[in-house]
């Protein structure tokens, strides 16, 4: 059955792969391929990653005083760039557009996306967002904070609004583009004997992505508009000195921007079920609940926005309506994290790098999944919402959940993109130092948040002084955490082991039976599918083959 | 650090309350944590590869364990929901008892605080031991949030309404306020104190005087000097509703509504007359006066459109559950 995979005769750099099938920055700037078109997003992330980061150590730099250090106007643009960068042009683009846009098309046997120009296109929406963006940081930065919040932002701030909008705004249509791109790709292009019960649980999370960047997108951008023409014309849509009603802007801020939490969690959930299955040799315990709690996430998180407007006026009928929800669609994530703890049972369980980040996502996923309960919980969510609570439970999600899935998604997929080994050693000190850098910079942030620090704050009490010094030793220590592997993966790039096809042993069309590192093409031989997903047992039990 | 505690200090009546289901959840939170941390660490390490030839038994999923796993959480989230829900509408909806109301003013980057008896403060919050305090609150500007935690409460306030909350301290003392809601350049400075005394020693503050005269006598000098009183309280052409006994009590409106005359309807028929026309009047009689007063004056004719009404009636949410209340 899986004799389809071969031991290749000669050594991999003699062969053709779509790094070395063409060379030059042409080759590059207009490619149609994927995986080439993957790695654009992935060097343009990464950079965007540093930049957002480096907004961080500044922040945490002015909060190891409580008179801070810098002016508060610097410190305001700071955070607001911080979370513009990080969540426009990092975690949403981070997991789908460079591992989903390299390995979907793979793992479902096609030789690239549905409409690969439309994937170059995206990427090039994605950069002029960016340098919009970017235009914003350099003429002096927005400080209106990630959120917008008018009137704040239609009448009283006086700082590049506009184009930090028009950057939000572009780059969404990147990420409707993609999200197009996945699921047609999923729906038409799948190989011979790829059903949609044996595809990877990487493709399922991707899909549900794809559905909330398609459906949610569009609204963001609507609201970017109507800030703009709030902003320049007047229009009298927000402000309430022009008849508008500031609680709108926050509807419609958080119809899009709560389910692109999940845009933000679910390619995460994706990597780490590949990343469990693959390390345990498992099939995922309960395949058809993992794969659909992915879509009960992807309905459920589009009725959970009231959760962002407990204490903004809004009805206290709403708000009990929204409290429900919020607490349901805790549920399909809680089956995620008990059904790959339940994988681990009975397996065979390596401590290899990716699975380390596995074992951070669970646990840090975990705390803060069950943070946002507190959240969803009225009574609490009026005390703790606003303040550094908020922040350490969205960053337990994203950085600790988020990050940790893309950091473990790049180690395990490494061998796959550069046909090279990183260090294995390095690799896993690095993880050890984000672990602990991680927890230091950010469990004190429940605590300050709960003795009401408020977010956002460039200045503060007496009283949180010590938790503040310890969150920012906590972040250099991340800090260093994140520069390690950037130093060991450009170095194992161009000097690492060459890869043997298959060095964990993996189950799936990316490993065995498309090369390492793939070729324009993707498969020397039309990819056929006759097992189960991670069928790492070898338990035939669908012996039928059924081809066209 | 001898006196380092992960909880605020409790100075109010729901301060308590919040804890304990906070408490409720830090159990159900830490004692998942662990549950989760010791499955993968035990699983971790048990099964841990001996060797690279191991071919684990295929396990495929278990629908009781799916059925268990989805069922007892969503059944322990239920009683957080429950109890959540129970307290907020505790905690936000006005209690039957008559409350002492303080107007607060937000703007960038101060709070300003009136008194029914005219005393005013920035960013100093004087309030009473054992009387249930209404705050009604106005922002000039941008949105801003009125928060305490000593209190474990917070309320946005929207620029365009009346945003309101109630309390009631239980313990003197000095707490913080914070502005919780960004606001713009100064917002970690939009901060201030809520002193808590006892009655008695509120008293004696209170008398510490005030320019001007009470919030009532201040509104009634703008009621004159706006014009409002030609038509709202002498008219004799009935153009005009009369605002005696007008606050509290519903009002029927020409669509055929029925409103009760609280804070935010009275502030919207000041400054957009046309928003909402009582029945058997017209509309365009009385000028706009968006853009015209500002919050705090708003304040001040509002809080003597309230004395006008006598004997006092219950307070806006109380007199919801009872429309039969028509003025005699």
């Amino acid at each position: 059955m899986s004799t389809i995979l071969q031991p290749h005769p000669h050594p991999i750099e003699e062969k053709t792969n779509y790094l070395n099938a063409d060379y030059g920055w042409k080759s590059w700037l207009f490619t149609t391929d994927h995986k080439r078109i993957a790695l654009l997003y992935l060097f343009s992330i990464t950079a965007f990653f540093f930049v957002g980061g480096a907004f961080a150590v500044l922040m945490r730099i002015n909060l190891l005083s409580p008179d801070g250090l810098f002016d508060h106007d610097t410190y305001n643009k700071l955070f607001t760039m911080h979370g513009i960068i990080m969540v426009f042009f990092f975690l949403v683009p981070s997991i789908p557009a460079t591992l989903g846009n390299f390995l979907i098309p793979i793992m479902v046997g096609s030789r690239d996306l549905a409409f690969p120009r439309i994937n170059l296109l995206s990427w090039y929406i994605y950069i002029f967002g960016g340098i919009f963006t970017l235009t914003a940081v350099v003429r002096g930065g927005v400080d209106t904070g990630w959120t917008f919040y008018a009137p704040f932002s239609t009448t009283y701030s006086n700082t590049h609004v506009i184009l930090a909008a028009m950057g939000v705004f572009v780059s969404g249509f990147s990420s409707i583009l993609t999200g197009l791109n996945f699921i047609i790709t999923i729906h038409k292009m799948r190989c011979p004997g790829m059903t949609w019960s044996r595809l990877p649980l990487f493709v399922w999370g991707h899909y549900a992505t794809a559905l909330i960047q398609v459906l949610g997108t569009p609204v963001i951008a609507i609201t970017m508009v109507l800030l703009g023409l709030e902003r320049v014309l007047h229009a009298g849509i927000f402000d309430p000195n022009l008849g508008g009603d500031p609680i709108l802007f926050q509807h419609l801020f958080w119809f899009y921007s709560h389910p692109a939490v999940y845009i933000m969690i679910l390619p995460g959930m994706a990597v780490i079920s590949e990343v469990v299955a693959c390390y345990s040799r498992k099939r995922i315990f309960g395949y058809g609940f993992v794969a659909f709690s992915s879509l009960g996430i992807a309905v459920l998180s589009f009725v959970v926005w009231g959760h962002h407007l407990f204490v903004s006026g809004q009805s206290m009928y709403a708000s009990m309506v929204f409290s429900f929800m919020s607490m349901a669609v805790a549920v399909p994530s809680a089956i995620k994290v008990f059904n790959w703890t339940a994988t681990m049972y009975r397996g065979s369980i390596s401590w290899d790098t990716p699975m380390l980040y596995a074992f951070g996502f669970i646990g840090l996923f975990t705390i803060g999944g069950l943070t946002g309960l507190f959240l969803a919980t009225m009574a609490i969510d009026v005390h703790v919402t606003d303040t550094y609570f908020v922040i350490a439970h969205f960053h337990y999600v994203m950085v600790g959940g988020m990050v940790m899935a893309y950091m473990g998604g790049l180690h395990f997929w490494f061998p796959k993109i550069t046909g090279r080994l990183y260090p294995e050693g390095w690799a896993k000190f690095a993880a050890l130092v984000i672990f602990v850098g991680f927890n230091l910079t950010f469990f004190p942030q429940f605590i300050l948040g709960y003795l009401g620090m408020p977010r956002r704050y460039a200045t503060y009490a007496e009283e949180f002084h010590a938790l503040n010094v310890m969150s920012t030793a906590g972040a250099s220590i991340l800090g260093v955490g994140y520069v390690i592997p950037m130093i060991y993966l450009a170095w194992a790039w161009r000097k690492g082991p060459i890869s043997p096809q298959n060095p964990w042993k993996a189950k799936g069309l990316e490993w065995e039976q498309s090369p390492t590192p793939p070729p324009t093409f993707n498969f020397d031989k039309p990819p056929i599918v006759t097992e189960p997903a991670y069928n790492y047992s070898g338990h035939e039990e669908e012996q039928e083959v059924d081809i066209g | 650090m001898g006196s380092f505690s992960i909880f605020p200090e409790r100075a109010s009546t729901s301060a308590g309350e919040v804890d304990a289901l906070y408490g409720f959840l830090l159990i159900v939170g830490i004692t998942m944590t662990v549950l989760i941390f010791a499955c993968v660490f035990f699983f971790a390490i048990k099964y841990r590869r001996r060797s690279d030839q191991e071919r684990p038994q295929l396990i495929h999923g278990s629908l009781p364990l799916e059925i268990a796993w989805s069922v007892i959480p969503f059944l322990v989230m239920l009683v957080m929901f429950a109890w959540g829900t129970k307290l907020y509408f505790q905690n936000y909806t006005l209690p039957y008892k008559d409350t002492l109301d303080i107007y607060v003013t937000g703007k960038q980057w101060m709070w300003k605080i009136q008194y029914p008896g005219g005393q005013r403060e920035i960013n100093e919050l004087h309030v009473p031991t054992g009387r249930a305090v209404k705050l009604i609150l106005a922002s000039e500007d941008v949105i801003h949030s009125f928060f305490i935690p000593a209190f474990r409460l917070k309320h946005d306030v929207v620029p365009g309404s009346y945003q309101t909350y109630w309390f009631e301290a239980t313990k003197p003392g000095r707490y913080h306020i914070f502005c919780a809601e960004y606001c713009g350049t100064n917002h970690s400075r939009m901060t201030g104190w809520v002193t808590v005394m006892e009655p008695a020693a509120y008293q004696t503050w209170l008398s510490g005087g005030s320019e001007g005269g009470s919030l009532v006598a201040q509104g009634a000098k703008l009621f004159q000097q706006y014009g409002c009183v030609s038509c709202h309280l002498t008219d004799t052409q009935g153009r005009c509703p009369s605002l005696r006994n007008v606050f509290g009590n519903p009002v029927v409106l020409e669509d055929g509504r029925t409103v009760v005359a609280d804070e935010s309807y009275i502030r919207e028929s000041i400054l957009n007359p046309n928003a909402k026309i009582v029945k058997g009047y017209h509309r365009d009689i009385m000028p706009v006066f968006q853009g015209q007063i500002g919050e705090e004056g708003l304040l001040q004719l509002i809080v003597y459109i309230k004395s006008l009404s006598t004997p006092a009636p219950p307070q806006t949410a109380a007199t919801k559950g009872s429309p039969t209340q028509v003025p005699k």
